[in-house]
C-alpha cells in the first residue's frame, strides 16, 4: 500500500483532485458575484462596486460575514439533524464532479456508470433539505422542506428519463465516452452535438434541471414572498453558506451536464501552440457551462413564479411524457436506422 | 487493500442495521437504513456489479426511503410507547436462538468453493439488459403491471374519502 | 481477494438483525423497516451468488426484488396512514381486534 502511496498514479489523481476541487470552490464563490451583477443590470441598477474593483472581492466578504456572524440553534430545534442537514445537503453537490471531465485528461474518475453516479447522487441530495426544514421545528421550513423535496423527486423522473435518448444514441454511460462520441461533424463545420439530434430532450432536461435545483421560476419552497425563505429560515451563518454552496454546486453540476450530454462537453476548434491545445478543452467546457448559468440567472430576474399546484401538474403532465414519447422515439429510429 | 474496504464497509452495514433496531424514534432508524443501504451499494461495487449499486442509490435509498421519511414526518409521532411486557421474555431466548442460527450458517458457508480461472463477470448496464429483455422479458412487464396495481393500491388506500 | 464466505455471513447477520427488529419492535413503521433489511440481506446473497458462479441472472433477480419492495414499501405506507387516521397510534398491539 505503501508503494501505491507514493507512486505517480496517485500522486497525478491527487494534483488533478486539487485542481478540480479548488477551481469548482473558487467557481462557486464568484458565481453569487456573477448572478448579483447579471440580475442588478437587468433591474438597471450597478449590483455590488465597493468591495474591491467591479465589487470582485464581494464574494469574499461575504464569505468573512457568514464566519463572523452568530451561530444560533433554536431551542426545541433536533439538535443532530438540524447540524446534519446542510452537510448532507452538501456533500452529494461536491461529490458530484468527482466523475466529469472538464478536459481529456481532466476527470479525476471515468467511471463506466458515471452517469447514473450523478443521479444517484443527487437524489440523496433531497435529505439534507428534508431533514433541514424537519428539523427546525417551525412551519414556515417545514412546509417549505415537504414542497421541495416532493418537487425534486417528481422531477427527478424527467430529468433522468429525458437524457435516455443520448444514452440510446451514445451507446454508453460513461461521461468521457458521451463526449468523446460528439466529436464528428456534419459537411465539415456544424458539430454533431446531441442538441440538434435530439432537441425534445434538451428542452425537457433543461427545464427538469431548474426545477430540480430549486431555482426561479420553480423556487416555490424557498419563495421570498409566500414562505420567508423555505427550509433555510431558522439557518444562520456556516450552516446556511453551506446550504447555498449546496444549491449553486447543483446548479453547476446539471449545468456540466447538459454541455456534456447535448453541447460537445470539452470538444471544439482546437488551435495555437501545445501548451494553448492542452488548456483549450478546459475553456471550452467552462465557457459552455457559463452559458447556461448565464441562462439560469437571466430566468431568476425575469420569469415569475409558478403556483406549487402548476408546478406538480406540469412535472407529472406534461415533462413525464414528453420525455416518454422522446424515449419512445428515438428507440424507433435508433432500431431503423 | 481491498480487505480493509470490506471490513469498514460491512462494520458500517452492521452498526446502521442495529441501529435501525434499536433507536425509540422511528425516523432515526429510517435514517440508519439509508446509512444501510448505502454501505450495501458500496459491496455490490466490490463485487462488480456496479450497475446494480447505483439502481440501489437511486431506487431504494433515494426513493422508496424518501418514501418512509416523508410518511414520518407527515404522521409526526413521538418516541414509542413503551411497555412491552408480552415481548420482554422473547429478547432472552431471541438473541441466543439467533447467534446459534449464525453459528450454523457460517459453518455451512465456511467452505463454499472458491471460484474457478475464468474471467470476471462485470455487471454493466449492457450485460444485465442483454439478459434482462432477452431470458427475462415476461417478468419485467409483469413487474410494470406489479408497479400499477401498487400504485393505484397506495392511491385508494390513502384517500381520506373513497 | 474476499472470499465469498464472509459476504454470505455477513449477509446473515443482517437477515438475523432484520428478523429480530420485526420480532421485537412494536411500530409499525420500524417493522416495515425491518423487512427491508431483509431484503437486503438477501439482495447481497444473490449478488455474491451471482459474482461466484459468473451468471448474470442473479443481479437480474436483484432487480426484481428491488422493484417488489418499492412496490410492497408504498402500498405499506399507505395501509399505516388508513391505519394511522383510525386509531391514532402507530401500535401494532393496538391492532388486535380479530385475537380472541
Amino acid at each position: 500500500m505503501i508503494e501505491y502511496l507514493t507512486s505517480s498514479v496517485f500522486i497525478i489523481l491527487m494534483i488533478k483532485i486539487i485542481v478540480i476541487f479548488g477551481g469548482v470552490m473558487g467557481a462557486l464563490a464568484y458565481l453569487t458575484w456573477v448572478e448579483r451583477k447579471v440580475m442588478a443590470r437587468v433591474q438597471m441598477r450597478p449590483g455590488p462596486t465597493r468591495v474591491g474593483p467591479y465589487g470582485l472581492l464581494q464574494p469574499i466578504a461575504d464569505g468573512l460575514k457568514f464566519l463572523f456572524k452568530e451561530d444560533v440553534v433554536p431551542t426545541n430545534a433536533n439538535r443532530f439533524l438540524y447540524i446534519a442537514a446542510p452537510v448532507i445537503s452538501l456533500i452529494p453537490a461536491l461529490l458530484s464532479f468527482s466523475v466529469i471531465p472538464f478536459g481529456p485528461w481532466l476527470q479525476v474518475t471515468d467511471l463506466s456508470v458515471g452517469l447514473l453516479f450523478i443521479f444517484a447522487i443527487t437524489s440523496l441530495g433531497v435529505y439534507g433539505i428534508a431533514l433541514g426544514g424537519w428539523a427546525s421545528n417551525s412551519k414556515y421550513p417545514l412546509m417549505g422542506a415537504m414542497r421541495s423535496s416532493a418537487q425534486m423527486i417528481s422531477y427527478e423522473l424527467s430529468l433522468t428519463l429525458s437524457v435516455v435518448g443520448v444514452l440510446m444514441i451514445a451507446n454508453t454511460l460513461s461521461l468521457n465516452q458521451l463526449v468523446l462520441s460528439q466529436r464528428n461533424t456534419w459537411l465539415g463545420f456544424l458539430p454533431r452535438w446531441n442538441i440538434f439530434v435530439q432537441p425534445v430532450a434538451f428542452l425537457v432536461y433543461v427545464v427538469s434541471a431548474i426545477a430540480e435545483t430549486n431555482r426561479l421560476p420553480f423556487d416555490l419552497a424557498e419563495s421570498e414572498q409566500e414562505l420567508v425563505a423555505g427550509w433555510h429560515t431558522e439557518y444562520s451563518s456556516l450552516k446556511f453558506a453551506m446550504f447555498m454552496l449546496a444549491e449553486y454546486a447543483n446548479m453547476v453540476t446539471v449545468s456540466a451536464l447538459a454541455t456534456i450530454m447535448f453541447l460537445g462537453g470539452w470538444s471544439g476548434p482546437m488551435f495555437g501552440p501545445g501548451w494553448m491545445q492542452a488548456i483549450l478543452p478546459t475553456i471550452w467546457f467552462v465557457l459552455k457551462i457559463f452559458v447556461f448559468i448565464f441562462f439560469y440567472v437571466l430566468l431568476r430576474s425575469t420569469i415569475p413564479r409558478f403556483r406549487y399546484d402548476q408546478l406538480m401538474k406540469f412535472g407529472w403532465k406534461v415533462l413525464l411524457p414528453l420525455s416518454l414519447a422522446n424515449i419512445v422515439a428515438t428507440s424507433f429510429i435508433v432500431a431503423i436506422s | 487493500m481491498i480487505q480493509i474496504v470490506f471490513f469498514f464497509f460491512a462494520a458500517v452495514t452492521v452498526g446502521a442495521a442495529i441501529n435501525v433496531i434499536a433507536q425509540k424514534h422511528v425516523l432515526y432508524s429510517a435514517l440508519s437504513l439509508i446509512l444501510l443501504l448505502t454501505a450495501m451499494s458500496v459491496l455490490f461495487i466490490l463485487l462488480r456489479a456496479d450497475f446494480l449499486a447505483v439502481i440501489q442509490v437511486i431506487v431504494y435509498a433515494g426513493a422508496i426511503m424518501v418514501l418512509f421519511i416523508f410518511v414520518i414526518m407527515l404522521l409526526n409521532l413521538p418516541r414509542d410507547e413503551d411497555g412491552a411486557d408480552r415481548l420482554r421474555w422473547l429478547k432472552f431466548i431471541g438473541i441466543p436462538l439467533g447467534l446459534f442460527f449464525l453459528f450454523l450458517v457460517g459453518a455451512t458457508v465456511w467452505n463454499v468453493e472458491p471460484s474457478s480461472a475464468q474471467p470476471q463477470l462485470v455487471g454493466s448496464a449492457q450485460a444485465i439488459g442483454q439478459s434482462l429483455f432477452t431470458d427475462y422479458v415476461l417478468p419485467f412487464e409483469a413487474t410494470s403491471l406489479l408497479i400499477l396495481i401498487a400504485l393505484i393500491g397506495a392511491v385508494v388506500f390513502a384517500k381520506k374519502d373513497l | 481477494m474476499i472470499p465469498a464466505a464472509w459476504y454470505l455471513i455477513l449477509s446473515a447477520v443482517l437477515f438475523l438483525i432484520g428478523v429480530l427488529g420485526f420480532f421485537l419492535k412494536r411500530n409499525i413503521i420500524a417493522l416495515l423497516l425491518s423487512v427491508e433489511i431483509m431484503l437486503n440481506a438477501v439482495n447481497l446473497t444473490f449478488v455474491v451468488f451471482s459474482a461466484q458462479h459468473r451468471q448474470i441472472s442473479g443481479q437480474i433477480f436483484v432487480f426484481f426484488v428491488l422493484v417488489v419492495a418499492a412496490a410492497e414499501a408504498a402500498v405499506g405506507l399507505a395501509l399505516v396512514i388508513a391505519m394511522f387516521r383510525n386509531r391514532e397510534s402507530l401500535n401494532v398491539d393496538r391492532s388486535n381486534l380479530l385475537k380472541w
